[in-house]
């Protein structure tokens, strides 16, 4: 403490000799007041244009992105839900104009079918009514052939005979040709 | 020359506050390089410590800037 | 009166680092009283610290556009920052001091910023400046600790985890440093701030040797980069730390 007031007698001499220059700025008490007083005011000021002005202004904007976001997020979930919805009714009534056609197709051929059958079932039966009107035909014709030959041989066998120098009467040559010509 | 004296004292004195700052600068280095020893081991975790990172930056720098300022105080204004 | 006695000095390698740290009225000689409503270069320096607020904040802001102009985003990201710091740090019943804390947070950041200009004067290197805020941040940590909790606030003196006996000495160690708390508080920011500046100057008086002037010109810009980033961080330190204080006061329990 001694040596502290012998050095300010010191310092009061030597801080003339250097005129005061060595003082720290910051330790300038007579500054204080003032700059506490302007700090002061800077501070109050920015609490309350931060505090009512520009924080809620901020908190708005961000609280409007998030709900924008959100909201956005959402109509895309839904405009994707619709997507799916949609494919979904797509994918539907594709498998039902499928199976519809295959209906359709299943059908047709039924249809086609029945008709062929029928048609079939017709023509197997004219041909039948055909085969047996031939077969009919045929065996009048081989009847009737049949017959002539008998007859050819009958008068054949006349004439051999009468050429022969026999004469025979009718019934005799007749049923010997049909014993003849039966085997 | 008693001024003169007193004058060569506060120039020894402040540079040896001076070291100081030095010390502080090897206590900064430690919180630094533990924490950084320590993110790598687990990075994931490292990303929530930075806070108490800067507070124990903080807490070993105030004591250098103390010296620092013994330094000042016995070059201007003793 | 001291500039003008650093006026007379001429000539050698003369360092006066601390000069920008006077105080000095705006208006009328350098030597003039200055009063508590002096307009002082720290008044104008405040000021331009204030209009710069006002202009991110209020002016950037004006659209409250969805999508976000350049200027609005950047008081968004700011605002965003502060906010996740002091939920994070101080806890969820610690909203209420956003504005508060945002407001110191805004100054400091903006008074260190504006600081690093050339020819321009460091509102926080005072100590004056910062022993305001730190104080102000004490008072009400320590108001609002009482108000919350009453006596209870005292039991983050009491470590009621330590044993019984080494409980009074922890108190008197917890005492001693809650009341260091605005000291170390304000002189780091103040300290920091000053201690840069007046590096800076130091350099700058080396610059007037030929020989090592482009070394000193290249101190200075490393230095201050270092500066830039100093700034930021003891804003941010600061900040943090008001939000940790308040988190003692709200939640007083070890």
């Amino acid at each position: 403490m001694a040596t502290e007031t012998e050095n300010g007698a010191v310092d009061a001499a030597h801080g003339a000799a250097e005129a005061g220059g060595a003082g720290m700025p910051q330790l300038e008490f007579s500054t204080f007041g003032n700059q506490i007083f302007w700090l002061v005011v800077a501070l109050v000021i920015i609490f309350f244009v931060l505090s009512k002005i520009a924080l809620p202004r901020i908190a708005g904007v961000l609280a409007e992105r998030q709900g924008t976001i959100t909201n956005d997020l959402a109509a895309a979930e839904e405009l994707k839900q619709k997507a799916v919805e949609a494919e979904e009714a797509y994918k539907q009534a594709l498998a039902d104009a499928r199976s519809e056609a295959q209906k359709i197709v299943n059908d047709a051929k039924a249809e086609i079918q029945a008709d062929l059958d029928a048609a079939q079932a017709k023509a197997d039966a004219e041909i039948a009514a055909k085969t047996a009107e031939s077969e009919k035909a045929i065996a009048e014709i081989r009847d009737g052939a049949a017959d002539s030959a008998k007859e050819v041989a009958r008068d054949t066998v006349k004439e051999i005979l009468g050429a022969m120098g026999f004469s025979a009467d009718a019934r005799t040559v007749t049923s010997a040709v049909n014993a003849r010509t039966k085997g | 020359m008693e001024g003169d004296i007193a004058q060569l004292g506060q120039f020894i004195g402040a540079g040896l506050a001076g070291i100081g700052s030095g010390a502080a600068a090897i206590g900064v280095g430690h919180v630094a390089g533990n924490f950084l020893a320590g993110a790598l081991r687990n990075p994931s975790a490292a990303g929530g410590q930075t806070a108490t990172l800067f507070i124990g930056i903080a807490f070993a720098e105030a004591l250098g800037i103390f010296s620092f300022l013994v330094a000042l105080l016995l070059m201007f204004a003793v | 009166m001291a500039t003008e006695a650093h006026g007379e000095e001429t000539g050698g390698l003369v360092f006066h680092p601390l000069d920008q740290f006077i105080v000095e009225p705006l208006f009328g000689n350098a030597g003039d009283p200055v009063h508590w409503y002096t307009i002082t270069n720290v008044t104008l320096w405040m000021a331009l610290a204030v209009l710069a607020i006002v202009a991110l904040f209020v002016f950037g802001s004006r659209g409250r556009a969805i999508v976000p102009t350049r200027t609005q985003s950047i008081g968004e990201i700011l605002y965003g920052f502060t906010y996740k710091m002091v939920e994070d740090v101080a806890g969820k019943d610690a909203i209420k001091f956003f504005p508060y804390i945002m407001s110191l947070f805004m100054f400091i950041l903006f008074a260190n910023y504006l600081g690093l200009l050339p020819m321009s004067f460091a509102t926080t290197s005072h100590i004056a400046v910062t022993a305001v805020l730190a104080l102000a941040v004490f008072l009400t940590v320590t108001i609002v600790g009482f108000v919350k909790n009453g006596v209870g606030f005292l039991g983050l003196f009491w470590v009621a985890s330590a044993p019984l006996a080494l409980r009074p000495i922890l108190a008197i160690i917890e005492l001693i440093s809650y009341f260091v708390r605005p000291v170390s508080h304000s002189i780091r920011l103040g300290g920091n701030i000053m201690a840069g500046h007046a590096v800076i100057k130091v350099f700058a008086g080396f610059a007037a040797i030929a020989a090592i002037s482009p070394f000193a010109v290249l101190s200075i810009t490393a230095i201050y980069g270092l500066e830039v980033l100093v700034a930021g961080v003891q804003a941010y330190v600061f900040t943090i730390l008001t939000c940790v204080y308040l988190k003692d006061a709200l939640h007083p329990s070890h």
